[in-house]
């Protein structure tokens, strides 16, 4: 039995070591807004956060995740600045790559809270999105760090 | 062209649906006909008004990021006069009153669902509008004329009486649906042209959308197939026994497809996979690479073809010609690794078989499942979800079969599949093809011979050889002609050519293809469009000049050639170092015209692409959003294929296998981009693919402007830059 902590909630699983976060979460948890594309890290679908940091589910087995905080697309506030900036700048074509997209970009702005068009791209660098939304993306993070701003308060 | 919009054709059917709820809460199955005391009127497929004033619109297109589920509503809400907050709208099923009209099933391809929509859909709304006034009408005992719907509620002014469309719906349906209601004016729509949010976004942002990998059941199981690593290819063993002893594999199956091993989750499944160990023979052609598929289809292009076209007499026109150009090109093949790999999840039981399923092609999963379980139709219940990307692969559903195959072997639900690796080793790719053209002018410039001769793999041939025409293959033909007769509006080149003479061959090679986003009009706008800049130069003309020069009698390329022209300041003086180049093309009933600015790394052969402004002319113009979204995705996918894709085989089998070695374009490589609608009132034309086939082309000519250097292939990765700029 494995414990984990997703999004606050407790949870023992009857699965072995090796098996890698993202099936843990998509096919037990049924946390299925963590999305599968590439399987080995290079596409950033299955990004979530591990103590605030993006990591990539994929290539995570569940026994180095034991009892640290994650947090899924499921498990980022529906009001959260990132979420609302991307339903303003309508962001998502089909949507797949989003979920890990906008998880990246939360995990960025509360790190770097005002990045500038050069530091994003850098940080954005490694994800794929088949659909080309990377202008959508660009902008989106624009009105998200805007967002933040006028709030007040940190991502 | 007639629309159906009989009501009786949708009732029959209306018990049997399962519709998928996409909107608000996410996957939710709902049985239409188990809602329990609503009054319902459906006059016909998409409309669903209840009595608790709620307008449910179901959709036959799959949503894969194009904005239809939004695009279509809109038109039917518009013509309904319904109000859009009372408006919910749902994937529909398979259903006959879904086929396209123009593609006769019910498929979401050839950029078809708003030209060949808009007609029946503003249709469809009108009746449903005519009906409701109508009941309104009969219930006050006053005449028609003196009724107006006004956003879901119609009125009496007179007497100022009004009744919801809720109110109306039991009456409405007692009626006869009007097979030629009126239709709005122009300057009455109240949605269609404005822009409105796309419905799909909140739950795309709220992880809640499903899509195909998503689905979830009851006692769901995963499998994985263990495939052919090279074309023909057959297992001459495995270890069964291996697999089965992985904790949680439940069994394997050996399946047409291959070796499905069936587990009680994804792990155990891939597990279970490698501990297969299977042995495989060589296949059917175990020489097979790169080098050796571009040798072959080159020299097809010696060998006698298939004549596709001709007019006058080229071959004469080109002797006589003041000026003569000849070019050979190559495209090779490129991957659609969909976002979402392929799979599909299928339950078959005694008396009813469900696939849920990211689809493109709702009459073909049916027809399929139907052949395996021999279920009658209206037994098979096909589930579309969400799709991660669609780019054509899915209306090919070849991962449908698999899954019912294997659900019925089990007798679970299962769901298969597809790695990565797989999705892209056992894709149908974009169809290489090698050019040759000669092109002849006259001493003023003037375009007066050009005779073509292609060869592709055919596309059509493995699939439906009855599509194969005197041994020509039309989806390989596609901008650079097509039959008369064609649902894809125009696609054939568009310059002004009194003497044109077209060739055809189909390459004898075993890699399956399929469209890929434009279909080959990408691939044939890169060598037309190229090959014209070569003749402009040779006419010592500017490029665009030379296009607008022959092609003075079309309005509509003239006109996106022009904005286009004016957008990007074409003719001003550009950075030094960068190059500009411009291209056309006509699709799918739209006109596009691009032009792009780029530099090339001369020590590194990067080439970094600054802007590309596009200018389209698709008729009149549903959600702009989504509009200039469809043509940015259109270009970046497309710059993406003109930089860095080429699938690699080896082996008689397909090399490439990840995101590793297939590389994508990503956010540092992607310019600047305008788009920019040109105001027409002309019939309604395609728009989601028509982003790519300028783009290419445009690219080279760019290429060529910076540093003087013609490549005839893509894409022009820094290798192919630097090998060209030694040679010259
Ligand atoms: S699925 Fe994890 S990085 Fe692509
Ligand atoms: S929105 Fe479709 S892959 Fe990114």
């Amino acid at each position: 039995m494995i414990s984990l902590n997703v999004n606050g909630k407790k949870y023992k699983v009857d699965v072995p070591d090796d098996v890698m976060l993202l099936w843990v979460l998509r096919d037990h948890l049924k946390l299925t807004g963590t999305k599968y594309s590439c399987g080995i890290g290079e596409c950033g679908s299955c990004t979530v956060h591990i103590n605030g940091k993006a990591e990539r589910s994929c290539t995570i087995p569940v026994g180095q995740v034991k009892g640290e905080k994650i947090t899924t697309i499921e498990g980022l506030p529906d009001n959260h600045p990132v979420k609302k900036a991307w339903i303003q700048e309508q962001v998502p074509q089909c949507g797949y790559c989003q979920p890990g997209v906008i998880m990246q970009v939360a995990a960025l702005i509360s790190q770097k809270p005002t990045p500038d068009a050069d530091q994003i791209i850098s940080k954005m660098d490694d994800v794929i999105c088949r659909c080309g939304t990377y202008l959508h993306i660009k902008k989106g993070i624009q009105t998200a760090v805007q967002i933040v701003r006028k709030e007040g308060k940190r991502a | 062209m007639k629309t159906n919009i009989s009501r009786r054709s949708f009732l029959k059917i209306t018990g049997l649906t399962i519709a998928v709820s996409v909107t608000p809460f996410g996957y939710n199955i709902l049985n239409a006909s188990e809602k329990k005391d609503l009054k319902t009127f459906n006059p016909n497929v998409w409309l669903h008004i209840t009595s608790d004033n709620k307008v449910t619109i179901y959709i036959g297109n799959s949503e894969m990021g194009q904005g239809v589920l939004t695009a279509q509503s809109m038109i039917i809400a518009d013509e309904l006069e319904a109000d859009w907050k009372q408006v919910q709208i749902r994937q529909g099923g398979a259903m006959d009153g879904f086929k396209s009209p123009i593609l006769g099933a019910q498929i979401t391809v050839g950029s078809a669902s708003l030209r060949g929509f808009y007609e029946p859909l503003r249709k469809a709304g009108a009746a449903g509008k005519a009906m409701l006034v109508n009941a309104a009408a009969e219930t006050w005992n006053v005449p028609e004329s003196e009724c107006k719907a006004v956003l879901g509620t119609v009125k009496h002014e007179k007497s100022n009486r009004s009744l919801t469309y809720g109110q109306l719906c039991e009456k409405a349906a007692k009626l006869q649906v009007p097979q030629d209601p009126p239709l709005k004016k122009e300057s009455e729509f109240r949605y269609i042209g404005k822009p409105m949010p796309r419905v799909d976004v909140p739950e795309k942002v709220m992880g809640k959308a499903v899509y195909g990998l998503d689905v979830t059941l009851k006692d769901l199981h995963y499998a994985v197939i263990a495939r052919p690593p090279a074309y023909g290819a057959k297992p001459l063993s495995f270890d069964q026994k291996a697999a089965e002893q992985v904790k949680g594999v439940v069994k394997v199956i050996q399946i047409p497809q291959g070796i499905a091993v069936c587990a009680t989750s994804t792990d155990a499944a891939l597990k279970g996979r490698d501990s297969l160990k299977v042995q495989w023979d060589k296949g059917t052609h175990p020489d097979m690479d790169n080098a050796f598929i571009e040798k072959s289809m080159m020299a097809d292009l010696d060998k006698q073809g298939a004549k596709v076209h001709e007019v006058g007499d080229a071959k004469k026109a080109l002797s006589e010609a003041a000026k003569k150009v000849e070019a050979a090109y190559f495209v090779p093949c490129v991957a659609h690794a969909t976002m979402e790999p392929m799979n599909t999840t299928a339950y078959v039981q005694e008396d009813r078989c469900d696939v849920w399923s990211p689809n493109q092609n709702q009459t073909a999963c049916r027809g399929m499942a139907a052949g395996i379980t021999k279920l009658p139709p209206e037994k098979i219940h096909i589930h579309t979800t969400f799709i991660g990307c669609g780019l054509g692969r899915r209306a090919f559903t070849d991962f449908v079969p698999e899954a019912v195959i294997t659900s019925k072997a089990l007798g679970k639900p299962v769901k298969v599949m597809w790695t990565r690796e797989d999705d892209i080793r056992y894709d149908r790719f974009r169809a290489p093809m090698a050019h040759r053209i000669q092109g002849g002018l006259d001493a003023q410039g003037q375009l007066i011979g050009w005779s073509h001769k292609t060869s592709a793999i055919s596309i059509m041939r493995p699939v439906n050889p009855k599509a194969i025409k005197d041994g020509v293959d039309f989806y390989c033909l596609w901008g650079l002609w097509d039959v008369p007769d064609s649902p894809h509006w125009n696609a054939r080149i568009q310059y002004e050519i009194p003497n044109l003479y077209i060739e055809f061959l189909m390459a004898d090679l075993p890699i399956p293809c399929w469209p890929w986003r434009s279909v080959q009009n990408g691939p044939n706008a890169f060598v037309i469009e190229s090959f014209i800049d070569e003749l402009a130069h040779a006419a010592g003309k500017d490029p665009l000049e030379f296009r607008l020069q022959n092609l003075k009698n079309n309005k509509r390329a003239t006109r996106v050639l022009q904005t286009v022209a004016e957008k990007a300041g074409w003719g001003k003086p550009i950075p030094m170092g960068q190059g500009r180049g411009i291209a056309q093309h006509a699709c799918f009933g739209t006109w596009a015209a691009q032009v792009v600015d780029l530099s090339v790394d001369k020590n590194t052969g990067k080439i970094k692409v600054h802007r590309v402004v596009a200018a389209v002319d698709c008729g009149p113009v549903i959600n702009p959003g989504p509009l200039v979204e469809q043509i940015e995705g259109g270009i970046i996918l497309a710059l993406s294929t003109a930089l860095k894709e080429e699938v690699k085989f080896d082996k008689g089998g397909v090399a490439s296998a990840n995101f590793g070695d297939y590389p994508i374009i990503r956010m540092s490589e992607v310019p600047e981009i305008e788009v920019h609608t040109v105001k027409s009132t002309d019939k309604i034309g395609g728009i989601g693919e028509l982003g790519v086939p300028p783009l290419a082309p445009a690219v080279a000519n760019a290429f060529f402007n910076a540093t003087g250097v013609r490549i005839r292939r893509i894409p022009l990765t820094p290798k192919t830059v630097m090998d060209a700029m030694k040679k010259t």
